[in-house]
């Protein structure tokens, strides 16, 4: 297992140096330059600017140099922020970011389970008809207009929570909490009740009920481990998502995370913190979906027997 | 759905805050200011950010030589408690208030203003307002590299007085001084914490800090908020009524408009366009609206056929209904442009007309030979909503008129900025908000050359007027020539101005004192809350 873990994690170099070379050539190939502005600077001083962030160089060089300080943990000043490193900027909204995504998650595993287990326990009845009705909808409202509707609700017609920030009111964390992690919530109940409703046919299952168990002792003792599989397959690219798609939430909300940067970088040509941000979300994606083929072989052994993770 | 209400019950009855005071009335009992202000700063440097955010921020933490007058957009004793202008009007000697002090409790002196003039002007700084300073004498040639000694430079120190020598007479320089780009820096900090040509210093860092306006800084969360709190030792004390302010960066306009409504801050800086009819209806004293000193203009690229041809270019802004773009389009109150420079009853009030009409339009049309069979003409815009209703009926308006067809491209802001400076583009949208009050920020962009010209114009009589009034001393010959000049623009429209910019914003009825005046500048201390 170990070795297996360290083989992915040694996967890591090739697939980070593709995104840097990638993302390096993509942004200089895209029109406009970080200091493109409304008001036109000379080009003295653009030839100046150039020069203060290296962009005069020829662009192998600039990736030379930009590997070789990234190695080191220098992600460089970040072109929009002057005074600002990339790694400070990340690392000033990376915590609420995360805690963001823990909490949608948790949100969607709980609210996404429960609603698939009932509907897998109740099969073409109301039980299974509503909530997999409402998981369809949940799917298709996009973050983007479930959060203000959520705010028109809640915050505005009812008062009854905030409608901005993090942490900084009480309350404030449930509603982006709630537009994050509605859309997951809604695959995770199909996800579970999909997985559900092909072990419960399986024999073992039949042979519990033979025995005479209690239907809640087969569900949660028996069924629940194997029919939850497909939901911890998807945990890991789920989180990515998630972290990555936070930008919408955090904007929606004003929540002072890492997400924004991701987007208002690429607006803004902030070419170091463009590169950050992809690395960081690359090393993300590659650790949560590890984690989760981690954890899915943990719960199914033909998985781990098999060398699921590879 | 069960869930949905269980918790929405849940919610209720724990929260249930209703009868509670809201943000904005705890914080106007505190005397502090709840600001939304746009995106989050860039930077709080004055010599190298650039934006209107930015200034909002530095208003509160510098004070140049001058300050803003918000009554009547001319200035009042700053770090200058007082100043002689020699006769010729080239020289400029300020006396300093004793009493102006950084937050470190040093006195503000005129060797401070000398320092932080040539930190702006040095070329290897890449300040992008450094140009602000032309008007001092050498400063343009400092700044390009043309000479490397700044005592050449038209600033220095006489007997603990900051002496200025300016190029040409310029009856704003004082005006210009209310621009942050002319404001100090704490010189030892600068050096100690970065050096004073380092764009990555870490001098603006909260503890590092010094600055020498009515209020210091306390805190600053990247994309959360920055505080900042009354400045004990600031010189003008004695009017300030603010404890405080907490400037809050929210770019979504909804979400603004939402914190608003919901009492979390006092001030909105934008309204969405489709709920200030709303807000003038159901909510008039909250909703603020006033000139702005800014064009929304089209740009047309007079190096390209058939936009070199000035008829052409006529034709084009005679079939323009202006009229209906501001009462149908925007809605916002604005002022159909008939000048380039947005006009002042009270100062600059140039006499030029843009006229509305499709008959002489189709005449001169005609007379261009131009064949509606070409290949249509492009209108370029970086990508909003608003700037696309505007095209629109821009476009139909002259497939009407005219017979033309154009097609309209939106590109994102740098694509949009690069094919402008780059010269590709036929016909674009742009926008100016003057930096001062005075039609030379308008009028100096369309000299021959200039950087922000971008349609390749240039006119050698428009040129030698701009020149002769930069060495007027009277304002009153100084605008004559202007509005010579302004005739030129408009009889040869390289630029077709289509309106002047109005400020729309909501603001809490606890602010008092608030002006509304064209550069919607409202520095703190003059402000109270009720």
């Amino acid at each position: 297992m170990i070795q297996l873990i360290l083989k992915r994690l040694f996967t890591y170099i090739p697939v980070l140096l593709v995104v840097v070379i990638i993302t390096f050539l993509m942004i200089h190939a895209a029109p406009g330059g970080p200091f493109d502005a409304e008001r036109v600077a000379s080009p003295e001083i653009i030839e100046k600017l150039n020069e203060a962030y290296n962009l005069d160089k020829p662009i192998h060089v600039q990736i030379y140099n930009y590997l070789f300080n990234a190695i080191q943990g220098d992600f460089g000043p970040s072109f929009k922020y002057p005074g600002r490193t990339v790694t400070e900027l990340i690392m000033s909204g990376l915590p609420t970011t995360i805690e963001l995504a823990i909490y949608s998650i948790l949100f969607a595993i709980f609210l996404g389970v429960i609603s698939g287990l009932v509907a897998s326990l109740n099969p073409g009845k109301i039980l299974d008809i509503v909530p997999m009705s409402i998981s369809l909808l949940g799917i298709c409202i996009p973050s983007i207009i479930l959060g203000p509707v959520l705010v028109l609700i809640f915050g505005i017609w009812y008062e009854v929570l905030p409608v901005y920030g993090w942490g900084d009111n009480p309350g404030d964390k449930i509603l982006p909490t709630i537009t994050l992690g509605t859309a997951y919530a809604a695959i995770f109940a199909r996800l579970t009740r999909g997985g559900m409703l092909e072990i419960l046919g399986q024999d073992y299952i039949r042979t519990a009920r033979a025995k005479g168990l209690s239907e809640i002792r087969i569900v949660i003792v028996h069924a629940l481990r194997g029919g939850i599989l497909p939901v911890i397959s998807f945990l890991g690219p789920a989180i990515a998502g998630l972290l990555a798609g936070s930008f919408v939430v955090e904007t929606i909300f004003q929540i002072n995370g890492v997400g924004r940067f991701y987007v208002q970088a690429a607006f803004n040509r902030d070419y170091t913190m463009i590169l950050g941000t992809s690395i960081l979300f690359t090393f993300m994606t590659l650790t949560f979906v590890l984690i989760s083929d981690i954890m899915a072989s943990f719960l199914n052994p033909t998985l781990r027997d098999s060398g699921g993770l590879e | 759905m069960h869930w949905l209400l269980i918790l929405f019950l849940f919610l209720a009855g724990c929260s249930g805050n209703t009868d509670q005071k809201s943000k904005v009335d705890l914080y106007s009992e505190q005397g502090i200011l709840l600001l939304g202000n746009g995106t989050e700063p860039s930077g709080i440097d004055p010599h190298i950010v650039t934006g209107v955010p930015e200034h909002k921020i530095l208003l509160a933490l510098l004070e140049g030589l001058v300050i803003f007058n918000p009554q009547n957009n001319g200035v009042l004793p700053g770090v200058a408690s007082e100043w002689v202008i020699s006769e010729d009007g080239l020289t400029y000697t300020f006396i300093f208030n004793p009493e102006a002090k950084w937050t470190n409790g040093e006195s503000v002196k005129p060797e401070h203003f000398v320092y932080s003039w040539k930190r702006i002007l040095s070329p290897e700084l890449g300040a992008q307002y450094a140009d602000m300073l032309y008007v001092i004498k050498n400063a343009e040639s400092f700044h390009k590299g043309q000479i490397k000694d700044f005592s050449k430079v038209g600033v220095s120190v006489f007997e603990n007085k900051l002496v200025v020598t300016l190029e040409n007479p310029t009856p704003y320089f004082l005006n210009i001084l209310t621009h942050y780009s002319t404001w100090p820096v704490h010189p030892e900090t600068v050096e100690k914490f970065g050096g004073m040509t380092s764009r990555n210093n870490k001098w603006t860092r909260v503890n590092n800090f010094i600055g020498n306006g009515p209020f210091k800084l306390d805190s600053w969360e990247i994309n959360k908020s920055l505080k900042v709190s009354r400045n004990d030792l600031y010189w003008g004390n004695d009017s300030n009524k603010i404890n405080g302010i907490e400037f809050l960066p929210i770019d979504n306009e909804l979400t603004q408009d939402r914190l608003f409504r919901s009492g979390g801050i006092h001030l909105a800086n934008t309204v969405p366009t489709e709920k200030i009819i709303r807000y003038r209806e159901e909510r008039p004293k909250e909703l603020v609206e006033h000139n702005y000193f800014g064009t929304y203009y089209y740009r047309i690229n007079t190096n390209k056929s058939p936009l070199n041809d000035v008829n052409f270019r006529k034709a084009l802004s005679l079939s323009i209904d202006r009229d209906l773009i501001v009462k149908s389009i925007l809605k916002g109150n604005q002022k159909v442009s008939y000048s380039f420079t947005p006009p002042d009853e009270n100062s600059y009030n140039p006499s030029t007309k843009l006229e509305f009409n499709p008959v002489k339009a189709k005449l001169l049309f005609k007379e261009s030979g131009y064949d509606i069979n070409n290949q249509p003409l492009e209108v370029l815009y970086n990508t909003s909503e608003g700037h696309q209703k505007i095209a629109q009926a821009i476009q139909e308006m002259w497939k009407k008129h005219l017979g033309l067809n154009v097609i309209l491209t939106n590109v994102d802001w740098k694509v949009y900025l690069a094919r402008e400076t780059q010269g590709e583009f036929d016909i674009s949208r742009a926008g100016w908000i003057g930096d001062y009050p005075d039609p030379f920020t308008f009028l100096d962009m369309m000299v021959t050359d200039r950087g922000n010209n971008k349609t390749g114009w240039s006119n050698a009589r428009y040129d030698e007027i701009l020149n002769n009034a930069a060495s007027q001393i009277s304002t009153t010959k100084r605008y004559e020539l202007y509005e010579e000049a302004e005739k030129i623009l408009i009889d040869e429209l390289p630029v077709i101005p289509l309106y002047t910019y109005t400020r729309t914003y909501l603001l809490s009825e606890r602010v008092k004192n608030w002006q509304k005046n064209i550069l919607d500048t409202n520095p703190y201390q003059f402000l109270s809350l009720e």
